[in-house]
């Protein structure tokens, strides 16, 4: 009977593919949507990755964010390499600045200085020259996907920015001595990578600049305790990357309200799944009511013709979350290729399946109340 | 020669036994009686045939018989199993097994095949698809549709789809056939065909055959005539228009 069942929705081809047309519809919209959101959220953390080989972040305790570095005096690496565990200690600017490109472009960006000694956090996939060409005075590292995008000299007809190009950082001398492979960032301004002591040099006078304090302990067992020993024995407070990392994203999603727009989208993708599939199926319902009567009064039991109901709605929702879900990978595969964000998780795959089967359930729900409470008598009411 | 409706029914057994049945819609001042306190028995290999005027309650007494609709009152009996005192599962079930369907808009589900249409009371039996497809198409070569197996339903003519119907109605070996004016979408000639197919399917196979029809032109087809008005049977007469009784006695019932 399932089989047949499955014919009598295929066979009514305009229904059919009305059905198919609104769960794939839906299913794309939740799946892309839920899919470019898992995308932006991870982005947040993007600078905190890309840091790499760190057990913790040291830093001001109110600190919201990575990139609400609030300055911790020039002492404080000394301190926290003093405390017991702590292999090495280096101390991390991280500002925005102003900078003027060599054609007279102004734009900003993200400057990153890195300890002079030990260049600990730099970017670990260089594609043109080294991390130790930073050594070269003014040097700066410059992201490829920049070059001829947010770099590009636009005064000059668009041309890419290159290594030997010298811009002024803040009205100071600088010079690309090397290009990296960075990952695409939430925020928007280029990352620039220079040693310590000359972000100091390019950044606004302050009293305080030293934006974050990189640790490694000795173990990696020791995290815990020397993180403890930290935060009791200095006034700052250290993070494990994953744990600055929730705290950055939950900051931004709570601050930016992107969770509430991204979460409308995908409410809508579902209420016009709900709407066209419970829609259409009912109506693809009413037509066969008589067809359903007739069954019952031929003597399907109420079980299968629940049965029968479900699997119809379930399998052309199935099929549907299959094209959906196509759509929106054949969507990533192609967005994935630009800066824009787009991680297809499982938890998103799941989270749309989910949602499908919601919508199918319910759909089907709809339909049945007219179903089981259809008299078989009305089969010989003409 | 003239038969009455005892000389019809004799010796046969009962596969349906009404007595005093009532069924009323609605309550209060909108009540409707549909059936008045009907007596009637139809008899193993017997076609009987429900006439009479819209509204006199020709199709609620078939819905009864055929455990559609539960009765208010009297008693009903349908191959010794009384519907009221069954299970709504038990009851679907039992229609399953036992009553055969042959409907006036023929009901055959337009997306399938008229082989799969067939084969539905089978599946319903718990029938495996193929085996059950294959029992459909020999039944359909029964009817005059051997070739027509794969096609489907809007392909076929008005009495075609009425032997599908029949064909469908058949199938499962149903012990009861009933049949709601299943020549009023038909033409003079397919109406006489199908009836005489149902006709032949009857006596041939122990089948008791209840037809609501206006069709006055396929009366000669009965083997009586229940004539019904206002919830009441006014007459049974035998086949070929034989009056028995203005007013049914016992073995005009029988």
């Amino acid at each position: 009977m399932m089989r047949l069942a499955v014919k009598m929705l295929m066979g009514d081809r305009l229904k059919y593919l009305g059905l198919l047309l609104g769960t794939a519809f839906a299913a794309m919209m939740i799946a892309q949507q839920g899919s470019i959101f898992a995308g932006l959220s991870a982005q947040t953390g993007t600078f905190i990755r890309e840091i790499g080989d760190v057990d913790l972040w040291v830093m001001d305790p109110q600190v919201r964010f990575s990139e609400d570095a609030i300055a911790l005096p020039e002492t404080a690496a000394q301190r926290i390499r003093g405390v017991e565990g702590v292999e090495w200690a280096a101390p991390l600017y991280k500002g925005f600045l102003r900078c003027q490109l060599p054609d007279g472009t102004r734009t900003s960006l993200i400057l990153v200085g890195l300890d002079d000694s030990t260049l600990v956090g730099g970017p670990t996939v260089m594609t043109n020259g080294t991390l130790l060409d930073l050594r070269r005075d003014p040097g700066i590292l410059i992201d490829e996907r920049d070059t001829n995008s947010k770099l590009a000299l636009k005064h000059a007809g668009n041309r890419p920015i290159q290594v030997g190009d010298r811009l002024s950082i803040h009205d100071n001398d600088a010079q690309i001595v090397g290009t990296y492979r960075g990952s695409p960032s939430f925020f928007w301004d280029p990352v620039v990578y220079t040693t310590y002591s000359r972000a100091l040099r390019f950044a606004p006078k302050d009293r305080n600049l030293m934006s974050f304090v990189l640790v490694k302990c000795k173990s990696p067992a020791d995290i815990p305790a020397v993180k403890h020993r930290i935060e009791s024995s200095t006034p700052y407070i250290a993070r494990t990357g994953p744990e600055f990392e929730a705290v950055t994203r939950e900051y931004i999603l709570k601050s930016t309200g992107i969770l509430i727009n991204f979460g409308l989208a995908v409410g809508l993708g579902f209420i016009i799944g709900l709407i066209v599939t419970g829609q259409t199926f009912f109506n693809f319902t009413l037509d066969n009511l008589r067809y359903f009567a007739a069954l019952k009064a031929m003597g399907v039991s109420a079980a299968t013709l629940v049965r029968m109901v479900l699997v119809q709605v379930l399998s052309v929702t199935w099929i549907g979350f299959g094209l959906g879900m196509g759509v929106a990978a054949l969507m990533g595969i192609y967005i994935t290729r630009t800066d824009l964000a787009f991680l297809m998780r499982w938890e998103v795959v799941a989270f749309t399946g989910i949602a499908m089967l919601v919508v199918g359930v319910t759909a089907a729900l709809v339909s049945l109340t007219k179903v089981l409470r259809l008299e078989p008598g009305i089969v010989f009411k003409g | 020669m003239t038969r009455s409706a005892a000389d019809v029914t004799r010796g046969r057994p009962v596969a349906v036994r009404c007595r005093s049945v009532t069924k009323t819609y609605g309550s209060g001042q909108s009540a409707v009686r549909a059936l008045r306190g009907i007596d009637i028995d139809v008899h193993t290999g017997e076609l009987l045939m429900l006439v009479g005027p819209s509204g006199c309650g020709k199709t609620t007494l078939i819905s009864v018989i055929a455990g559609v609709l539960d009765r208010d009152g009297g008693e009903c009996t349908v191959l010794g199993e009384d519907f009221n005192k069954m299970r709504s599962d038990a009851k679907t079930a039992f229609r399953g097994r036992n009553v055969g369907f042959v409907f006036q808009a023929f009901n055959l589900i337009p997306t399938l095949t008229i082989a799969e249409n067939v084969s539905v009371p089978l599946l319903i039996n718990g029938h495996k698809r193929n085996a059950a497809v294959e029992q459909a198409k020999s039944m359909l070569s029964q009817v005059g549709l051997g070739t027509r197996v794969n096609d489907y339903p809007n392909r076929l003519s008005g009495g075609q789809q009425q032997r599908v119907a029949i064909a469908r109605a058949l199938v499962h070996k149903p012990k009861l056939l009933v049949c709601d004016e299943p020549t009023s979408a038909l033409d003079h000639v397919t109406g006489q065909k199908v009836m005489e197919l149902l006709r032949d399917v009857a006596s041939s196979n122990d089948l008791s055959l209840v037809v609501v029809t206006h069709d006055q032109r396929i009366f000669e087809f009965a083997d009586r005539i229940a004539e019904m008005d206002d919830g009441h049977i006014e007459q049974i007469s035998g086949g070929l228009g034989h009056k028995v009784a203005e007013h049914p006695s016992e073995s005009a019932l029988t």
